[in-house]
């Protein structure tokens, strides 16, 4: 084992040219993530309606403006729920039975392109522009 | 390795060690319920030492093995996840250690970082939607943090790991 351990340590000369790559690339990492971040945030809009997929396939769009309450039901026999709420111009998902509940804690979207995802479910909820017609979506 | 069973049997340790490090990962409280997936990515701290002491084949079996263990034991859904995960992020620091320019921190980096983008990519292939790039953003840095902890633990134990 002695030998792979000579290979693998660093040098001293060499430890402090990697030290300073490692800040360059985690930099430039950061900076790349900041500008998709700024993109992002600057293309995103007030979304008018929400979309439900379930699985890939579009169950329903809703427009935010209307307040109301729909039920996801999804499993082979219909036994697993996520309730969307739509109040106030903003949708949210206030009960569900998947074992997570990240869906559930998730803030309510507005805006397009915020999405709600309950993986156990397959089930996405997203903000899109437009009346519902023409869905944002990579099928 | 001149002993063929030694290294299976010091490979066989490590996976059981990744495998504790991700029970380990699971026990913790998640730091927020808001967005999914924020993990510190513990296991990677085994196939770090792998990667370094043994090589990358050695460490992506490791890997696929205890992501193959760990998901039957505890969740089966997220095993096209952590596939993606893992398989992205072994490539990733594989291709990197073998350009010799960065340490082994800022190679945990790349891998932390490519971890999570897999896990996006395929939620983005399985639930057939783009909508997923706040996600990809947060979870980002967030692999990008735990990149330098894990590399830092991962550093520690090639220089410190003795094997007798």
């Amino acid at each position: 084992m002695n030998q792979t351990n000579q290979t693998t340590k660093p040098t001293a000369h060499g430890g402090g040219r990697k030290f300073r790559n490692d800040l360059i690339f985690v930099a430039a990492i950061l900076v790349i993530i900041a500008i998709g971040a700024a993109a992002l945030f600057l293309l995103r809009e007030e979304g008018s309606t929400v979309q439900v997929e379930v699985n890939g396939t579009i169950i329903g769009t809703y427009p935010l403006s209307v307040d109301r309450e729909v039920e996801i039901i999804t499993g082979d026999s219909g036994e697993e729920l996520n309730l969307l709420v739509i109040k106030d111009g903003k949708a949210s998902v206030t009960t569900a039975t998947c074992p997570d509940g990240i869906c559930a804690a998730h803030k309510p979207i507005s805006r397009e392109g915020e999405s709600i995802v309950c993986l156990p479910h397959k089930v996405v909820i997203t903000v899109i522009g437009g009346n519902g017609e023409e869905p944002d979506v990579i099928a | 390795m001149k002993h063929p069973a030694k290294k299976l049997a010091l490979l066989g340790l490590c996976t059981a060690i990744a495998m504790v490090l991700a029970w380990v990962e699971i026990q913790l409280p998640p730091l927020t319920t808001a967005v999914p997936g924020i993990k510190l990515g513990l296991p990677n701290i085994a196939i770090i030492f792998i990667l370094y002491r043994f090589g990358w084949k050695e460490a992506a079996a490791v890997s696929f093995v205890r992501i193959l263990a760990v998901s039957f034991i505890f969740n089966p859904a997220t095993l096209p996840y952590s596939l993606a995960g893992g398989l992205l992020s072994l490539l990733g620091m594989a291709l990197l250690k073998k350009t010799d320019l960065l340490s082994i921190t800022g190679v945990s980096v790349a891998g932390g970082l490519l971890h999570n983008v897999g896990q996006i990519l395929m939620a983005m292939l399985i639930l057939s939607t783009a909508g997923l790039g706040y996600y990809l953003i947060i979870l980002a840095v967030t692999g990008v943090v735990s990149g330098i902890f894990v590399g830092l633990c991962g550093s520690f134990a090639v220089k410190r790991v003795r094997f007798r």
